[in-house]
């Protein structure tokens, strides 16, 4: 790997930036491995990652279907934060929040990595109370959070319309400062040309399509390339957690629903915070190009379609609107979704399956994104060590049958509540 | 966007549907706890056609049975439920 530096570009700007070698290998998959990766995102990236730079496993595969970074990783609103309600949701995004802090510089790739704030709004007194608990919560183990007034909030963000009359009116608000946005493909780029470094093998176009199991313990995968061994295999396929979960035999608490996301023109900045509101569900950035990203509710059902229903954009488009009138004037680019892996407690699955050798990361929602480097090192742990770390503990499969189901909306145990 | 055809009220769009459980989820209260268990919380999460129950939520607010492809979002049948 050759160290990017302001020196090495210099260098490198001799000869037309020309002499800069590949970002990561093209292996071929060799016939065995220590621990196999199903699947090229984020998750699966930092964890092979992990294996190598934390625990010395170096005999590494990931294995991706498409293109590393493909998947949701690659289509995500991209926030971070750690304001959770739930204190086990506290401790692993609080853990991946300190990890991404410091992350572009380990992994020497410029994650464009920017805490610029994570607002959400208040809209009325009972949204007030709700935040100011939550802020309190969070203050109590230690996560940053600042309860905002609406003057507070105005200064902030100027164009946001906070007149007594408006649709949404604004009271106040709930800011963690250490929160705010990053650029989704150089998690992806970062982690896989670290961990190529590291002696992982990053196979690209290679699609897991079934287990190698006997007796209740997998030995390898079988793949669009041939079988693969592994002692050790971690499912990281979000989407497809279900489909590829069959090809072992199991049923997991997942229902794979989509997320759309829309973007606009890109313009100058006008937004330099990340807004959110609970009440309204449509959340705004503003990406260093100039696009303002927007979000909002998912679509519900069951759907592997990556095509979002209309409804949705008109009514994202008319929150945003009605918070941000300036909004009104603007072109919106592209809309896209993504399959997202829901549980059916809202929280991710991380650890063991029935199945000896087979573990599981997935059911992240839409909202594993932040947690990336976290979940990676607590999945390196689980695949290197054989056990939880403590963190990851509560976030086990068994919980759902054990009763201990990790709640973030308290709105019990349908994917399409969350 | 879906059209779903209704049985009561006739073809409406499909913001006026709310999908509720797959078939296969349906929990009765005689069951023993592993059964629940496995209904409640394990999922085909099927690619392609599949058993679903929705309601016409803001419509008649009746019970519905889908079978209807989550790849494709086909509609093969759309019946009332449970049946009469
Ligand atoms: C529109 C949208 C907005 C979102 N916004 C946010 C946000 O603002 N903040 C946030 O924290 N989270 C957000 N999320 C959620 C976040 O994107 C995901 O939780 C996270 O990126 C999942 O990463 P991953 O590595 O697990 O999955 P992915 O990036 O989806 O990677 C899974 C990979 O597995 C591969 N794969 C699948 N099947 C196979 C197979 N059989 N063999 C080999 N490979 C296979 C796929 O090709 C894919 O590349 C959003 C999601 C969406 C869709
Ligand atoms: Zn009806």
């Amino acid at each position: 790997m050759k160290r990017f530096s302001a020196l090495a570009l210099l260098r490198a700007g001799l000869d037309g930036q020309k002499s800069w070698p590949r970002d990561w290998r093209d292996p071929e998959p060799r016939k065995h491995y220590d621990v196999v990766i199903i699947g090229g995102g984020g998750h699966g990236l930092a964890t092979a990652y992990y294996l190598a730079k934390t625990h010395g496993v170096r005999s590494v595969a990931v294995l991706e279907r498409a293109s590393i970074g493909g998947g949701n990783t690659g289509r995500n609103t991209t926030i971070v934060r750690s304001n959770y309600r739930q204190p086990a949701l506290q401790r692993l995004l609080e853990f991946s929040l300190k990890t991404w802090e410091g992350l572009s510089d380990e992994l020497n790739y410029n994650l464009m990595f920017s805490q610029r704030g994570a607002l959400f709004l208040g809209h009325s007194d009972a949204d007030m109370t709700k935040l100011a608990e939550r802020g309190d919560s969070l203050r109590c183990v230690g996560i940053d959070a600042q309860l905002m007034t609406r003057r507070q909030v105005a200064r902030l963000i100027p164009l946001l319309d906070i007149s007594p009359n408006a649709r949404f009116p604004v009271v106040g608000g709930l800011i963690q400062r250490r929160g705010g946005t990053a650029r989704h493909d150089a998690v992806a780029w970062g982690y896989a040309r670290a961990a190529d470094a590291l002696g992982v093998d990053v196979i690209q176009n290679c699609e897991v399509t079934g287990f190698d199991i006997t007796d209740g313990r997998v030995h390898g995968v079988r793949t669009s390339r041939g079988s693969v061994g592994a002692d050790r295999v971690g499912l990281c396929v979000a989407g497809n957690s279900g489909l590829v979960a069959a090809m072992a035999g199991l049923k997991l608490p997942i229902e794979s629903h989509l997320l759309q996301a829309f973007v606009s023109e890109p313009v100058k900045p006008m937004i330099d915070t990340v807004i959110m509101s609970q009440s309204v569900h449509c959340y705004i950035s503003q990406s260093d190009k100039g696009e303002l990203g927007l979000g909002g509710d998912p679509d519900h059902y069951p759907t592997y379609s990556q095509r979002g229903s209309p409804h949705r954009i008109d009514e994202v488009a008319a929150q945003a609107i009605a918070m941000v009138p300036a909004l009104s004037r603007l072109r919106m680019l592209r809309s896209w979704s993504g399959t997202t892996d829901m549980s059916f407690d809202g929280s991710p699955i991380i650890g063991a399956t029935p199945i000896d050798g087979l573990y599981l990361n997935g059911g992240w929602c839409y909202g594993g994104f932040k947690a990336t480097p976290g979940s990676g090192r607590l999945y390196a742990h689980h695949l290197a060590t054989g056990a939880a770390h403590a963190i990851a503990a509560p976030f086990s499969l068994e919980r759902f049958a054990l009763g201990a189901t990790i709640d973030e909306a308290g709105a019990g145990p349908l994917p399409q509540a969350r | 966007m879906m059209l779903i055809a209704c049985p009561h009220c006739g073809p409406r769009a499909h913001v006026e549907f709310t999908y509720e459980r797959t078939m296969d989820a349906i929990l009765s209260v005689d069951v023993d706890p592993d059964t629940a268990v496995a209904i409640l919380f394990q999922r085909e999460n099927p690619r392609g056609p599949s058993q679903e129950l929705w309601r016409h939520t803001y419509g008649c607010r009746s019970w519905l049975r889908l079978t209807r492809n989550t790849v494709t979002h086909d509609l093969a049948e759309v019946v009332a439920w449970p049946p009469a």
